[in-house]
């Protein structure tokens, strides 16, 4: 990629490559002109596809080259501190799916569904754009730094090269961030669930299935991975036919939960599965969910473009401009750009580029296809599940997605409901809609999780089965998306503890030994309290729970990505790279203005369906006065209602508060370094010249396919191996 | 002709193998054999139930690798 012999562009390339920016050309402009007229999913996928093209082939590649300077003779940590076990050169093909497993979840499924009430304009234009610009690059860019620091992790990182102030400020907010992330998982899932005994049953019986696969895998076949996950998948599907036959029999009623019991349920299982050993529950899940997840998003991705569908939502509602739609309050600025995190920019992924990728990556320059592709490919994933969310009946989403609070309990309340928001959907289509998937109702089931799973067994019985096999397909949806989320709620619960158990560390030294087991169990029982008490709160809350806690969530997110921009950016201007800082500072200034608008509109908006503490005293007023204010039914409602505006206003306060400390943090580092280049202290591992030879990219080019023919013709004397690549068969 | 397809398909499948293998980490096990035996050639090798055992104790000790994002 180096050489300095200056390339002849062929006339070839240059007809490729002005070809897909016609084609992505030509998709964006249908998205955006057409007005009133049924238009295609196709349309969305060329603009999508194209852009990502472009983007990769130029941009990831000048920030791969001119920004980063990444070098392909310099060794990586695997490479060594090789020990065959964490630390080891993985091929890059390989990678890319590791990483891509590990980053995409529920998320990017979720935030787009959501964001589809402003139609489906606007959230595509961020998901796409903020990818290219902001998300891709501030996965790869951490993923670089971090690769080149053996591995550290964003905390180390900000401790390190910030200083020990916004390196506290940022533990502690990743910390929050956790809370609030399970607690909103947990949410979504509660909300799929509850009066679901087809779904409940079928996330049930993934329990047995894993502890028999840890069984298996601890005693039986150690290591076997690829079997036991085939035999759990085959037992999945089975759970979830079975659950069909289940909701039918007399043990319906046992499996029809509501949504306080769920809960209860939920909390349990977080608690007891974050101290069973690792064996039982965790990795075995964690198998199954990944295999669940790369074979649901393929079909999905294979579905969309086969199929095709018409979008039936607006480009763009009413409720962008206006700021009070049924599904999240606030307007089209801030609250797209924060309600789609995953799939255009997500603070998260900082953690998982600065975690085990990096330990395995071979080469410097293929953070380019492992940190910018992959998250090119989840932002394709957030892009299915706006085309899923747009294709169902517009009146249908909302009466789907708006709190009970508005559409009532009846068919024909919603009806009425969804008339008031300006849709039409008749009291029959809305119980045929519940029929045709087999639930009782479809009504106020928010989270984006059933929406999406309607609109994926759309997709999908178009392909496979037609009509009758929409309501496997629709909990087949239901169980991919639980599976992932109870496996999340597992390992983040366990991440919240060893974090936890730092800190309390500094007060009562053995809690530091993670061995210590009442110190876990303490730590276990305080993380799950915490999201429990969120995810409780989330249930009751007469405003809707995902109303008021997604916001609160997208916030976090965001500001986890400031911090990771923060870092990124310190770093370039440390490293000398002054000149190249705008590639992360850019998106920082930008990321940080849409979130620190939206925390101050949360915190202060005198609008009290936007602002927590205007909400908070209208409420405290009423009940002052003894009125009692829709949606809340009663006194006990109000006061809940003033609680947890309460709480959310000051939490999200305190994580705008956190996150300016990190930033301020980082500016003085970072003009400290400007004035004064010579005394910067950089933690970069030594330079070590590297022995492998391995492609850059997905594809070896004819150049690197020279290189890796040399390189297996006469083997190097310290490992008497050539490269990675070719110990595939 | 039969065995050029029938050759390709076993070139195929190896792949898909080899690819399932590495991205669970079913192989793990013999990539750290062969590491150890080549840098070490004395040291003493566990069995395999063993060697899964230490390497569960490893995710149990520091849960940080076991995060997925949302």
């Amino acid at each position: 990629m180096n050489t300095s012999t200056p390339r002849m562009i062929s006339p070839r390339t240059i007809l490729i490559w002005s070809a897909v920016a016609i084609v992505a050309a030509i998709g964006w402009a249908m998205l955006a002109l057409s007005r009133g007229e049924d238009v295609s999913a196709a349309w969305m996928v060329a603009a999508a596809l194209g852009s990502y093209a472009i983007a990769y082939r130029f941009y990831s590649r000048f920030i791969l080259t001119k920004v980063l300077r990444a070098d392909k003779t310099r060794a990586t940590p695997a490479e060594r501190l090789n020990d065959g076990v964490d630390f080891h050169p993985t091929d890059r093909r390989v990678l890319l799916g590791h990483h891509f497993a590990a980053i995409a979840g529920a998320g990017p499924l979720v935030g787009p569904v959501l964001a589809a009430q402003m139609g489906y304009l606007p959230g595509t234009i961020w998901i796409i754009v903020g990818v290219i610009l902001a998300g891709a690059v501030q996965d790869m860019v951490t993923l670089f730094f971090s690769t080149r620091r053996d591995g550290k992790s964003l905390g180390q990182m900000a401790r390190e090269e910030i200083g020990p102030i916004g390196g506290a400020a940022a533990l502690l907010s990743v910390f929050i961030i956790m809370i609030i992330l399970l607690a909103v998982l947990a949410l979504i899932v509660v909300n799929a669930l509850a009066e679901s005994p087809w779904g409940a049953f079928s996330i049930a019986m993934t329990v047995p299935i894993a502890l028999g696969m840890g069984f298996y895998l601890r005693v039986l076949r150690p290591g076997r991975v690829t079997e036991v996950s085939l035999i759990g998948v085959v037992l999945l599907l089975l759970a979830i036919v079975s659950g069909n036959w289940v909701a039918e029999s007399s043990w319906a009623g046992a499996f029809t939960l509501d949504h306080s019991t769920l809960v209860l349920w939920l909390v349990a299982y977080g608690f007891i599965a974050s101290v069973l050993p690792v064996w039982m529950l965790l990795a075995p899940r964690d198998y199954l969910s990944t295999f669940m997840k790369i074979g649901t998003i393929g079909l999905l991705a294979v579905g969309v473009v086969f199929t095709l569908p018409t979008l039936k939502m607006d480009a763009v509602t009413d409720f962008a401009g206006r700021g009070d739609g049924p599904v999240f309050a606030g307007s089209l600025f801030p609250f797209v750009f924060i309600t789609i995190a995953c799939g255009a920019l997500s603070g998260f992924h900082a953690l998982i580029s600065s975690g085990t990728t990096p330990k395995m990556i071979e080469k410097e320059t293929q953070v380019r296809m492992i940190g910018y592709g992959s998250m090119l490919m989840e932002s394709f994933v957030a892009v299915m599940a706006m085309v899923a969310a747009s294709i169902i009946d517009p009146g249908l989403y909302f009466a789907m997605n708006a709190p009970p609070g508005v559409v009532g309990g009846t068919v024909q309340s919603a009806s009425d409901a969804i008339a008031g928001l300006g849709y039409t959907i008749s009291p029959d289509q809305l119980a045929a809609a519940a029929k045709a998937v087999e639930e009782h109702s479809l009504l106020s089931r928010t989270g984006g999780a059933p929406t999406l799973a309607v609109g994926v067994s759309e997709i999908f019985s178009d392909v496979i089965g037609g009509h009758s096999m929409k309501a496997f397909w629709y909990h087949f949806a239901i169980m991919f998306e639980a599976l992932f989320i109870l496996t999340a709620l597992d390992a983040g619960t366990r991440v919240g503890r060893f974090m936890l158990q730092d800190m309390l560390g500094n007060l009562y030294k053995p809690f530091r030994d993670v061995g210590w087991k009442p110190g876990a169990w303490i730590a276990s029982a305080i993380v799950v309290a915490l999201w429990g008490y969120f995810l409780w709160v989330g249930v009751h809350d007469p405003l809707g729970g995902v109303n008021q806690l997604f916001p609160v969530f997208g916030i976090a997110n965001q500001l986890l990505a400031a911090v990771a921009l923060a870092v990124c950016t310190t770093l370039l201007i440390k490293s000398g790279r002054l000149k190249w800082a705008w590639v992360t500072a850019i998106p920082l200034v930008w990321d940080t203005v849409v979130t620190l608008t939206a925390s101050w509109q949360k915190v202060f908006s005198d609008d009290p369906r936007v602002g927590f503490f205007s909400q908070r005293d209208r409420y405290q007023d009423a009940i002052d006065a003894g009125k009692v204010l829709p949606p809340a039914k009663n006194m006990d409602e109000m006061h809940t209602v003033v609680t947890n505006s309460t709480v959310d206003g000051v939490l999200s306060a305190l994580l705008a508060v956190l996150v300016i400390i990190v930033i301020a943090d980082a500016t003085r580092t970072c003009v400290r370094a400007i004035r004064n280049p010579d005394a910067t202290r950089l933690h970069e591992a030594p330079y070590v010249k590297s022995q492998i030879v391995a492609p850059d990219g997905l594809i070896a080019t004819h150049e690197e396919k020279r290189e890796l023919a040399a390189a297996a013709a006469a083997p190097t004397a310290e490992s008497g191996r050539a490269t990675q690549g070719d110990r595939s068969p | 002709m039969i065995t050029h397809t029938a050759r390709r398909a076993a070139h195929w499948g190896r792949l898909v193998r080899w690819y399932v293998r590495e991205l669970t980490g079913e192989n793990t096990y013999d990539r750290y054999v062969t590491h150890t035996r080549r840098q070490h050639p004395e040291a003493a090798l566990p069995s395999r139930a063993e060697f899964e055992r230490q390497r569960m104790d490893e995710r149990e000790a520091d849960p940080r690798g076991d995060f997925r994002c949302c």
